[in-house]
């Protein structure tokens, strides 16, 4: 499989060349056949991804491929090689693979729409540039393909532009992860300028040199970024509101792989976390205060994408916890099988809006397990596998990330996590009954669900199988397949030991958690043992917060981006225009006036200036005496 | 001379284009547009030739021209192109030649007098760029005044005369205390070494005192920083960009900012280098200034040409900012910003005289959902304003990457305030996006298959307005039809460079390569 080395490059080209044909052909050609260049374009890219994932799983060995130096500026020189490790191939095949059945479930679900053919081509235009995010080598590259990503998501959750709740979200979610991008760049430009470097496998080995503070600043910095770009609390505010977006779009970018790319990010660069534990502290804190109030918030939205999308927000701040634990492994382990499960709950949504003419209020939802039995199956997979209910994928997953904190030495995080996971499964039962469950509050005049065309169920049966199995490769814990395949890369890692008795207990606990959640979504929503309305009544406050989102939108838009405009606002009313500008003008005026003033001297009349002529004579002469001048003596 | 005299051909192309329409009073409309283009084609390609022919290895002037003027006062007519300017006569002939075709519909009133500043305008430019002699740089430096005040008093907009008047006398003010540098510089040569010169790089081997350095370094500076414009030194280029025709913005965007760079890297740094050590701190502070400033005040423009002037000011932070940090990556990055941002900018002001044609206002809320009406301006909108914004993967990325890191490597507050600019930079370009490419037009209604009213409807809720409120005396954007081929001719190259600078910089960048590196001789060449 070593011949692949050369034919890397097929998989990031193949979805660029179909981007590039559906953008500048689109509109005039090829219109509603853009599935046709994009949907086998992500296949071949999948297809290229399987030997070079096979390779590496054989040989242990990264495969390289030089492409070109992209700048060249005197000791800085940023080369474009692609690298494939076991990290990568997993990340390749996740990408690809989800990438390739959201494209073929988009052919069903934008069908018809007038931007079609714009459609085939920024969703492969992302591939591309994720499948470059993951197979970069160097810092600079991964920050390029890190802001590409971000360009996609914005023209995505922007796709119906006329709305301006698209347009605002688009734009919220751009400028968001651009904060997190500051850092980052800053922490890019700190490694160049003390290491001299930013290949990985060169700064990796340096990383020894540097002192404890400064790779503390580097790994926090570079935190920084996948805070927002894998949306963990203070920046998370711009994944709900992504949710504008097409539903497709949702799952492939904003559950199954953008937002995890801070997360691929944190693990590919874990050497320089490693040499830090304060950063890795502070990873794990972030993430375990995104993983509860995520949750908390999930449990009290209406609108099912929301729901889905907390849920992720949420699932994400575990993966950040499993990587400040140091276990590196758990982290990715549950990124690939979250990309399972929430793809599925995404498309599954997709496809009860689908049947419900776009409506996502599960007030106006309920009972449609009668009517959509395909979606109502797969989504209960799903939402099992998430609330992380034994076997399915995210139990394991999930389970080796609590383990992972507690054996790491961070109890309270553990307990934490095990609290999120409580909501974590009240959320997801409480989608699966409010929707498919109880009386139909829909308009049954008017609405007639059903189950999606093939393009659209074959998708959600793929994935509902990788929800359910995903999670076996990772059997026994600590030891499965996966964890032997990714071992090499995180060789040399602190590694610790986890007993039997630890993952059996943990296993015990989180199952009785997530069953008591299931417990209490199906009194209140199914049994009718518990009135919701009457719990938020009583929690009051808490449950305000929570409804609210933590009042997170309301504190940026007082604190930061009303000032900030009112502060704009002053420089250039009262600076430029006030100060400099007045500065300027009354210059000029200050000639014009003096002018005026010496113009009346300019009578014109050659009596006065004779005058003044002879005046100026006798003056100058009487000067000159009086100042004592021997010529006249 | 043993070879063509290339250099001079480039500059004077444009000037013979311009004595032809000074001689022929009664050419129609038609034969004027003809003129012109055929004066700015000729000087374009003789200028992609000469880029072809440019050796990128040599370091030192190229195509180098001399003949002797006033050899008592060491006058001489002497033009050469290095690694710096080679790409700046390039940008010149091309930006003047899309400015010819850009103002073939829009300018209809004295035409010919409109093409003829236009053609004096571009060998004004060019004889900056490709002279080697102080007296001569002077006379161009000069020439170029004052066309492109009459192109901003005669044919732009309402305020055009105090914005013409303005520009005329800052510039002005800063060429006078100019030309008291040259002097000084030359006096000062010629005490040293009798003898008389006025070229450049003879001028540039002299070692002058600390003292006289710190005085004629100023003295330059501020003609420099005037043009570029540096805060505080900016507030005409708000007013002469919103009054100028779309082409006089384009070329005072694109190229008259760039004289400014330019000199520094010609003048202050290779004649005062201890003067540029002592004063860069100071000049790197006011260049953030110019960054965070430049980007906030374009945050609350409503009118489409004042947002972009102000993100002028804000780019031209980066290339001051790069200069002055006198390392590889900081004037690689200045370099490559002025080039981006001439082909970006100039791009967006065609863009803006593109809508200005169809609604006769500039105002930001008069517009909306022009994605629909107009799809391809759309996509060009959206391109550039990423451009514009340092996406990766497009030409003022690198650029601004390059300068901020140089910055950063010499004061690392430096980096990390020019950092900022990304999310300030987001900001700005993506509310402007919004606001003329998405959404709907003023008062629009949702489209019939907007599942927001279709939810809205089945409901009961009224659907969210969409669009700014309904503006008055505007037309209304849903009738504009979409760029025509003139247009699109115009933006076209811009885009493809754009975008080949971004992912391909390597080919600029050789070219920059030893010129750089001889700048940054006299300053312990870091970062090579």
């Amino acid at each position: 499989m070593e011949w692949i080395a050369d034919w890397l490059f097929i998989i990031p080209l193949a979805p660029l060349v179909a981007a590039a044909v559906n953008f500048l052909l689109g509109r005039w050609w090829i219109r509603d056949r853009a599935h046709w260049i994009a949907v086998p374009a992500v296949g071949i890219s999948f297809l290229a991804s399987i030997p070079a994932f096979l390779a590496v799983a054989r040989q242990h060995g990264p495969l390289t491929q030089h492409l070109y130096t992209w700048i060249p500026a005197g000791d800085f020189q940023v080369p474009v090689t692609l690298y494939v490790d076991q990290l990568t191939a997993v990340m390749l095949l996740v990408v690809t693979g989800v990438s390739f059945l959201v494209h073929l479930y988009s052919v069903g679900y934008i069908d018809g729409d007038s931007g079609y053919h714009r459609f085939f081509a920024y969703l492969p235009l992302f591939v591309f540039s994720m499948v470059m995010l993951v197979l970069a080598s160097n810092f600079l590259v991964l920050f390029v393909f890190w802001e590409a990503v971000g360009l996609c998501s914005y023209l995505l959750i922007g796709f119906w532009f006329r709305r301006r709740s698209a347009a605002d979200a688009a734009k919220k979610a751009f400028i968001v992860n651009r904060i997190g991008d500051f850092g980052f760049g800053i922490g890019v430009m700190l490694l160049f300028v003390t290491l001299g470097t930013l290949n990985y496998a060169e700064v990796f080995e340096r990383v020894e040199t540097l002192s404890a503070g400064t790779v503390t600043a580097i790994a926090l910095l570079l935190f920084t970024g996948a805070v927002g770009k894998s949306a963990q609390v203070p920046l998370f505010v711009w994944l709900p509101d992504a949710m504008e977006g097409p539903t497709p779009v949702s799952a492939l970018i904003h559950a199954a792989t953008m937002v995890t790319a801070g997360i691929f990010m944190v693990a590919r660069t874990h050497p320089i976390f490693v040499a830090s534990p304060t950063a890795m502290l502070v990873v794990a804190i972030v993430g375990a205060i995104t993983a509860f109030i995520a949750a908390t918030i999930a449990v009290t939205q209406y609108d099912i994408k929301r729901v889905v999308a907390y849920s992720t927000v949420s699932q994400l701040g575990y993966m950040a916890i499993a990587l400040g634990a140091g276990a590196w492994i758990a982290a990715i382990f549950h990124l690939f099988t979250h990309a399972f499960f929430k793809a599925l709950l995404f498309l599954g949504s997709g496809s009860v809006m689908h049947g419900l003419h776009d409506e996502l209020d599960m007030r106006r939802m309920g009972g449609l397990k009668r009517y959509m039995p395909l979606t109502y199956w797969t989504f209960l997979i799903g939402a099992a596998a998430n609330a992380g209910i034994l076997p399915l994928a995210g139990f394991w997953s999930k389970d080796e990330i609590i383990v992972g904190a507690w054996v790491a030495g961070y109890p309270v995080i553990a307990l934490i996590a095990l609290a999120a996971a409580f909501f974590t499964s009240l959320y997801m039962f409480r989608a699966v009954f409010m929707t498919f469950h109880g009386e139909e509050r829909f308009d049954r005049a008017h609405l007639h669900p059903h189950d999606p065309p093939w393009t659209m169920s074959v998708p959600l049966v793929v994935l509902a199988a990788g929800a359910a199995l995903a999670g076996f490769v990772g059997v026994p814990p600590e030891q499965g397949w996966f964890h032997h395949l990714l071992e090499p890369v995180f060789e040399g890692t602190a590694h610790h030991e986890v007993s039997p008795v630890t993952t059996l207990a943990f296993g015990a606990i989180s199952t009785v958690i997530a069953l008591a959640g299931l417990y209490a979504a199906a009194a209140a929503y199914v049994l009718g043992a518990i009135s919701p309305a009457a719990v938020a009544e009583r929690l009051g406050p808490l449950y305000r917060l929570a409804y609210n989102k933590w009042y997170f939108d309301d504190i940026y838009q007082r604190l930061i981006v009303e000032p900030a405009r009112g502060f704009a606002t002053f420089l250039w009313r009262q600076i430029d225009v006030g100060i400099i500008d007045a500065a300027v003008n009354g210059a000029a005026s200050l000639v014009v006036w003096t002018s005026q003033l010496w113009r009346r001297a300019q009578t014109g009349l050659v009596a006065n200036y004779v005058l003044a002529i002879a005046l100026g004579t006798v003056i100058i002469v009487g000067a000159y005496l009086v100042a004592g001048s021997n010529l006249f003596r | 001379m043993d070879q063509i005299p290339i250099l001079s051909l480039i500059t004077y192309a444009p000037l013979i284009g311009a004595l032809i329409l000074f001689l022929w009073p009664g050419a129609t409309g038609r034969a004027v547009r003809w003129i012109a283009l055929l004066g700015t084609g000729v000087s374009f390609v003789l200028s992609l030739a000469m880029l072809a022919a440019f050796d990128r290895s040599a370091p030192g002037m190229q195509f180098t021209e001399f003949i002797d003027w006033l050899p008592g006062l060491g006058i001489a007519y002497r033009l050469g192109v290095d690694g710096i300017s080679a790409p700046l006569v390039v940008l010149t002939t091309l930006l003047s030649l899309i400015s010819v075709v850009a103002s073939w519909d829009p300018i209809q009133r004295r035409v010919r007098e409109y093409y003829i500043s236009l053609l004096l305008l571009e060998t004004g430019m060019l004889g900056v760029f490709v002279s080697l002699d102080l007296f001569l740089f002077y006379i161009f430096w000069e020439v170029m005044l004052i066309p492109m005040a009459l192109i901003i008093g005669i044919w732009g907009s309402e305020n055009r005369v105090y914005a013409a008047v303005k520009f005329f006398l800052y510039t002005l003010a800063g060429s006078l205390l100019m030309l008291v540098g040259i002097v000084a510089v030359y006096q000062a040569y010629f005490e040293q070494t009798g003898v008389r010169t006025l070229n450049v790089l003879e001028l540039a081997q002299g070692t002058y005192g600390q003292a006289f350095q710190m005085w004629a370094f100023a003295a330059f500076f501020l003609a420099f920083a005037i043009k570029i414009p540096m805060w505080p030194f900016h507030t005409w280029l708000p007013d002469a960009h919103v009054e100028a025709p779309t082409a006089g913005s384009v070329i005072l965007a694109g190229i008259l900012l760039k004289m400014g760079g330019y000199g520094f890297l010609r003048f202050n740094l290779p004649l005062f280098p201890d003067a540029t050590r002592a004063w860069a701190p100071f000049i790197i502070v006011l260049s953030l200034i110019a960054i965070i400033y430049g980007a906030l005040v374009a945050l609350v423009q409503p009118d489409l040409k004042k947002l972009v002037a102000y993100s002028s000011v804000s780019h031209m932070g980066f290339v001051t900012l790069g200069i002055f940090a006198l390392n590889a990556q900081g004037l690689y990055g200045a370099m490559i910003v002025m080039i981006s941002h001439g082909l970006v900018t100039g791009a967006l002001f065609l863009l803006v005289g593109i809508l200005y044609e169809r609604a006769h206002t500039r105002q930001i809320s008069a517009f909306g959902g022009l994605h629909r009406s107009m799809p391809v301006a759309a996509a060009f909108w959206g391109l550039f304003a990423f451009a514009s914004l340092g996406l990766p993967g497009l030409s003022g990325f690198v650029g601004e990457f390059l300068a901020i890191l140089g910055g950063f490597r010499v004061y690392r507050w430096a980096g990390v305030i020019a950092m900022f600019v990304v999310i300030l930079a987001a900001w700005y370009m993506l509310w402007v996006l919004q606001r003329i490419v998405m959404m709907r037009a003023p008062g629009e209604p949702p489209d019939p298959d907007d599942p927001e009213l279709r939810l809205a409807t089945a409901h009961a809720v009224p659907p969210a307005a969409g669009g700014a409120g309904p503006h008055e005396h505007a037309v209304d954007p849903r009738t504009f039809p979409d760029v025509n081929w003139k247009e699109l001719l115009t933006l076209a190259p811009l885009a493809v460079l754009t975008v080949w600078i971004g992912v391909y910089p390597g080919y600029l960048m050789r070219i920059l390569r030893p010129a750089i590196e001889q700048v940054l001789t006299g300053f312990g060449r870091i970062g090579f």
